[in-house]
């Protein structure tokens, strides 16, 4: 039995902005992008977790929590949700064959990178936070679309399950998640939730307490980095700034940690709110992800062995506490347009 | 990044797909393309994979020379941690790292040993002489 749900796979620079994003189409929100929903779900942050390691290396983010830009963008538009998880493999796939063949809705779900055969080896590590959604299935086989890749594709039932029920440090446990019903949303919804997203994100990247997050984690790993060929060694510091670029990286963000994305947020968000400073602070965000690619690009020098100074490692943290100066008066800016536009 | 200066550098997702990248055009505006890759982060997971080999080496020197057990060897091959290897083995940590002592881990009851060599994806042979070559 061949069973397809209606459905149009568009390739997004990052997993979770491209399930929201083609979930939300498929429920009836025409007007969804890949900024708008990383916008709208406050997607962009930075954190250093202290005293957590991932695959030997410091644990940073530059965005937010796993699921959260799905759930935020469906809270702003006050689009009801339904996200399950299981504690049997049985249970999650009955529920998804549920969904596809009931009630014929492609499913967003969480699943973890390592066992998935479609990626290249080199890209597989234990990370269990990604994003894909299955939209159909034929005998053994999942139709599945994964908003990194360029074209559909498909998993069987066996690596399906492997990849939902992957193990460690933020286990799927076959998280699903979709979208209550359609829904058709208007002109004046998107602006608020709009302005409610940049009101969120500035919160986030400003206010939160202490100084491993926000505008101020990211001075604080510019002063670590200073310290790390002293404290580290040369080939340990040359691995954690690998790590920090990879996880600027990992797939498309165009080397930029996610800014380019919001600073075409801003400029969509231009489009409904009609507020010309947007476009200026949209600017600053370029201006950002720019610097993080030249600070990536130094930071190769180093992992590749070409650069050893400790005046290198301090150019690094220079980069890093411009970026957090200009991120800081571009959220700042952002926050004071509240709530005159 | 402007539109003309983004990257198409080889990189290991050649042949599975190429990356999406938002991108100023020449009159400002933020546009995507595609890219096959960049060379800085090409070679921050290199140099990530080339530390997984070399700690895995030295994991492997270390268990040849009776110091520990296979398991570590798996472990670093596998980009495994303790609390993941835990949760698909279902040992505790604390049992793992006991049998990461040589003489315990060779005198582990087959069943046990059978549960390290499927989460490896290894015979049990395998398991014991870390005779697999990662293609």
């Amino acid at each position: 039995m061949c069973m397809k749900v209606e459905f149009t796979h568009i390739q997004s620079a990052h997993c979770e902005n491209g399930v929201t994003t083609n979930l939300l189409k498929q429920a009836g929100v025409h007007q969804m992008t890949e900024p708008l929903a990383f916008g709208i779900g406050s997607g962009l942050f930075y954190i250093q977790i202290p005293f957590l390691k991932i695959n030997n290396g410091p644990a940073i983010a530059f965005r937010n929590m796993p699921g959260a830009i799905f759930k935020r963008t469906c809270q702003e538009l006050n689009i009801p949700v339904i996200r399950k998880k299981f504690s049997s493999p049985q249970k999650a796939q009955a529920f998804l064959e549920e969904q596809l063949l009931t009630y014929r809705r492609a499913v967003g779900c969480q699943v973890g990178v390592y066992y998935l055969p479609y990626f290249p080896k080199e890209y597989r590590f234990h990370f269990n936070a990604h994003n894909i959604i299955v939209y159909g299935k034929e005998a053994d086989t999942y139709f599945v679309s994964d908003p990194v890749m360029e074209t559909v594709t498909t998993l069987s039932a066996y690596d399906l399950q492997r990849v939902r029920f992957a193990k460690g440090a933020l286990a799927p446990k076959g998280q699903i998640y979709f979208p209550k019903g359609n829904v058709v949303i208007s002109s004046e919804q998107m602006k608020k939730a709009i302005k409610k997203g940049i009101k969120k994100n500035a919160f986030y990247m400003l206010k939160l307490p202490g100084n491993i997050a926000g505008v101020r984690g990211i001075k604080r790993t510019a002063n670590q980095i200073k310290t790390w060929k002293d404290t580290l060694g040369l080939h340990t510091a040359g691995l954690y700034l690998a790590q920090l670029v990879r996880m600027q990286e990992e797939i498309g963000t165009g080397g930029g940690g996610f800014r380019f994305i919001y600073a075409a947020f801003l400029q969509e968000a231009h489009a409904y709110l009609k507020n010309d400073s947007l476009l200026s602070i949209s600017e600053s965000f370029t201006q950002s992800g720019d610097i993080w690619r030249k600070a990536a690009a130094h930071a190769a020098g180093i992992y590749k062995g070409r650069l050893s100074a400790q005046a290198d490692f301090n150019l690094m943290a220079d980069y890093l506490h411009q970026i957090s100066e200009i991120e800081k008066e571009a959220f700042t800016a952002l926050s004071k347009l509240n709530p005159s536009f | 990044m402007k539109q003309t200066e983004i990257p198409q550098d080889d990189s290991k997702l050649k042949n599975f797909t190429k990356e999406v990248c938002y991108v100023v055009d020449d009159k400002g505006a933020y546009t995507t393309q595609l890219s096959t890759g960049w060379e800085v982060k090409a070679l921050a997971l290199q140099t990530t994979w080339d530390e997984v080999q070399q700690r895995a080496e030295a994991a492997k020197q270390e268990a040849l020379q009776g110091k520990t057990s296979p398991l570590k060897f798996f472990l670093e091959i596998k980009l495994m941690d303790l609390p993941t290897l835990a949760a698909y083995t279902g040992f505790w940590q604390w049992q793992i790292k006991r049998h990461f002592n040589p003489s315990v881990f060779n005198r582990l009851s087959e069943k046990k040993m059978q549960k390290y060599a499927s989460v490896f994806e290894v015979s049990m042979d395998q398991l014991k002489k870390m005779n697999v070559h990662e293609s």
